[in-house]
């Protein structure tokens, strides 16, 4: 774009980064928060501006069919969550939950949050990808820990100490990919640049790419939440304040399992190593199966969707495994739409949450009665989720049944298994939470509930109609995941 | 190569891992950290011997580094902790020290069977240095694993990280390790010193992870 003089990677990453120290130094919580979504806002349009002028490759950053979508759609969801999270954290202020000097630091690392994840994403190089995930683990333990409660803080030590030995697993299987190509290439950054590496890495020995491939993958795994390494996310999830919920779930393990994925192109394009798709055929419908019966269980209505999450992951990390163009795009779609999707629930349940003044799912009733728009919005985010029809997951899920029937029918099986059983007990705990005679507050709610909204058209509006250039554009990255 | 490059640096490998079997049978808090300090400064004379023999001079900032922050900083706040907390001196294992030692024998076996095999284009050093790193790292997860304590858990993490920076250190030309050793810094000392001793302490008097784990949100 001609506004922009400069590489717009840099305003993309630029515009986080400085307003993280910004906020820090602003004490109105008002002003902070609108600050923080002016912030969002404009990281928006910066990312909307790749989509004319797409910078040359560095060797420090990308910009490449794959992540542009990504970046936009963090981009998008950190904005919308940004304006859910001025009203929330309003309240939160008003009921004395929260001091102002947590208020401060929240707005500042949501920001880093924000933009660690942005630099994973462009990142090409894959030191930086692990440092930029590291971050991103950093700041969203010390949000998850804002509360200060003993549950909370249990929440972040464990998020700590499992994300803690994932990422430094991650990096010992950078490392090793390191040593796998530096025969080929050299020492240096070459040897660390994911655009280099993609163009010699057949040449290089696929034993040690081997082993290094499963340490990545259990790695970075473990932040996508996949089983086993699943523990920390519905304790993250449950006991954080609720917008870092929505960003965990919609936008945290979509990065981590961007990086998996970079690292599995680099396998596939070596093609004498160990086929990476099996390993995340295996541990995706682990985790599917796993999370699905786990669901019947929950009575805290945060872990209900944080399992909901680990279950869509398993899922997602499935397609990806399966590969081909059809599961690929799936795999696509179902990543865009349950980010989409979860963020909006998240957002209902963080509502509700505060109306009711509880998480525990037996004290919440009636919402769509008290509270038509957050009781309905939940109804239409949960019909989503569970995929059906018309919502954008249904058309996800129905691509990716039909091409695993295709192609592995035995593997079918399970995943249909899991993703029924995850569709009772959705629509189980929905019934009592939705309908029947209202329980506890009646009070309108504080927040705005237009994010919500906003998600869940797009999620219809996807189900019933993809524009033809994006249904090309994920034709395209299907083809370049391989 | 002269022989004896390839020695000295085998030899610092195999004292970090040897000190990584120690830190695995300790009970005293303040003799886990002095294992730690002395694992350290072990793991930063290595780094400052590979930049000598690969001639590459940001190894010596490492070894500053691990020398500064892991071998000294780190313990001495570490020991002033337990000193103004007054925690507990002696702390839990889960494992009794036989069975815990031959996990770890285990461990390093697993290690050496697993990289051997798979690197035949590498370098003697390298590749022996990776099994140990390797070693290291394992055996790093195991005291994570045994110890029911805070700060045994995040010395077992930092002893993980100490073989994932010896790993780096052995690759040759292997850029950006001083980056990942700060970055590694930067989230220890984020975390312990600002947040968690602090209110752990705060709410539950101990840093007992047990007594965390009562507070599962669902076991209300």
């Amino acid at each position: 774009m001609i506004l922009l003089p400069v590489n717009p990677v840099y305003v993309i990453l630029a515009l986080p980064f400085l307003a993280a120290f910004g906020l820090a130094a602003v004490r109105d919580h008002w002003l902070a928060a609108r600050l923080n979504s002016l912030a969002a806002g404009l990281t928006l349009v910066a990312s909307l501006s790749l989509f004319t002028d797409r910078p040359e490759t560095t060797p420090l950053f990308l910009v490449d069919d794959f992540n542009i979508y990504l970046v936009a759609l963090t981009a998008f969801v950190s904005f919308t969550t940004s304006l859910f999270s001025a009203s929330y954290i309003e309240h939160e202020i008003e009921i004395e939950r929260l001091k102002p000097v947590f208020v401060r630091f929240y707005h500042s690392m949501y920001q880093a949050f924000v933009f660690t994840m942005l630099l994973a994403l462009l990142a090409n190089n894959l030191g930086v990808l692990w440092v930029a995930v590291e971050g991103a683990t950093l700041t969203t333990v010390l949000m998850v820990s804002l509360y200060r409660t003993p549950a909370a803080i249990e929440a972040a030590w464990k998020y700590f100490i499992l994300c803690g030995v994932g990422i430094a697993l991650a990096l010992f299987g950078t490392i090793l990919i390191f040593l796998a190509a530096r025969p080929v290439m050299g020492g240096g950054m070459p040897a660390m640049t994911w655009s280099a590496l993609m163009l010699e890495i057949h040449r290089v020995s696929p034993d040690l790419l081997n082993l290094a491939f499963v340490f990545i993958l259990i790695g970075y795994g473990t932040k996508v939440g996949l089983a086993p390494l699943h523990a920390w996310l519905p304790d993250a999830h449950a006991e954080g304040p609720t917008p870092i919920s929505a960003v965990l779930s919609g936008l945290l393990l979509n990065v981590a399992l961007y990086a998996v994925l970079r690292f599995k192109m680099l396998m596939t394009a070596n093609g004498q190593s160990l086929a990476p798709g099996p390993l995340m055929m295996v541990m995706g419908l682990a985790s599917l199966l796993l999370a699905a019966f786990m669901l019947y269980r929950r009575r805290d209505i945060k872990r209900l969707f944080a399992y909901s999450s680990i279950e869509h992951m398993g899922i997602i990390t499935f397609a990806f495994g399966i590969g081909g163009p059809i599961a690929n795009f799936a795999g696509l779609l179902h990543m865009t739409m349950h980010s989409l999707t979860k963020s909006a629930i998240f957002i209902a349940v963080g509502l509700a949450t505060q109306v009711k003044g509880t998480q525990r799912i037996s004290e919440i009733r009636g919402l769509t009665v008290s509270h038509p728009v957050i009781g309905w919005g939940l109804v239409a985010g949960v019909l989503a989720i569970v995929g059906l029809p018309p919502f954008g997951i249904f058309l996800s899920e129905f691509l990716l049944v039909t091409t695993t029937f295709a192609r592995e029918p035995l593997l079918a099986l399970p995943l249909v298994l899991g993703i029924v059983v995850a569709f009772g007990a959705l629509i189980l705990r929905l019934q009592s939470l939705a309908f029947g005679e209202p329980t506890g507050s009646m009070a309108p709610a504080a927040s705005s509930a237009f994010p919500m909204v906003l998600h869940l058209i797009l999620v219809l509006v996807a189900g019933i109609w993809l524009p033809e250039p994006l249904v090309e554009w994920f034709q395209a990255v299907a083809r370049l995941l391989g | 190569m002269p022989s004896i490059h390839y020695d000295i640096a085998h030899m610092l490998g195999a004292v970090v891992l040897l000190m990584s079997f120690a830190l695995l049978y300790q009970r005293r808090l303040s003799s886990i950290i002095q294992v730690f300090a002395a694992q350290s400064t072990v793991l930063a004379a290595a780094a400052a011997w590979q930049g000598y023999i690969q001639d590459a001079p940001h190894l010596y900032i490492t070894a500053l580094l691990a020398l500064s922050m892991k071998a000294i900083v780190i313990p001495v706040a570490l020991n002033r902790v337990i000193q103004k907390l007054r925690i507990e001196r002696t702390v839990d294992t889960a494992l009794g020290v036989g069975p815990t030692m031959i996990a770890g024998v285990s461990l390093v076996t697993l290690s050496i069977l697993l990289v051997l095999p798979v690197t035949p284009d590498v370098t003697a050093l390298t590749r022996e240095d990776l099994a140990l790193a390797l070693s290291v790292v394992l055996l790093g997860l195991l005291t994570m694993i045994t110890r029911r304590n805070a700060i045994g858990q995040v010395i077992g993490f930092m002893s993980l990280e100490n073989g994932l920076i010896l790993a780096a250190i052995g690759v040759e030309g292997m850029p950006l390790i001083v980056e990942m050793l700060v970055a590694f810094a930067v989230m220890v000392a984020f975390i312990i010193f600002g947040i968690f001793f602090f209110h752990i302490r705060e709410r539950f008097d101990t840093l007992d992870l047990r007594t965390l784990e009562d507070f599962r949100g669902e076991r209300r």
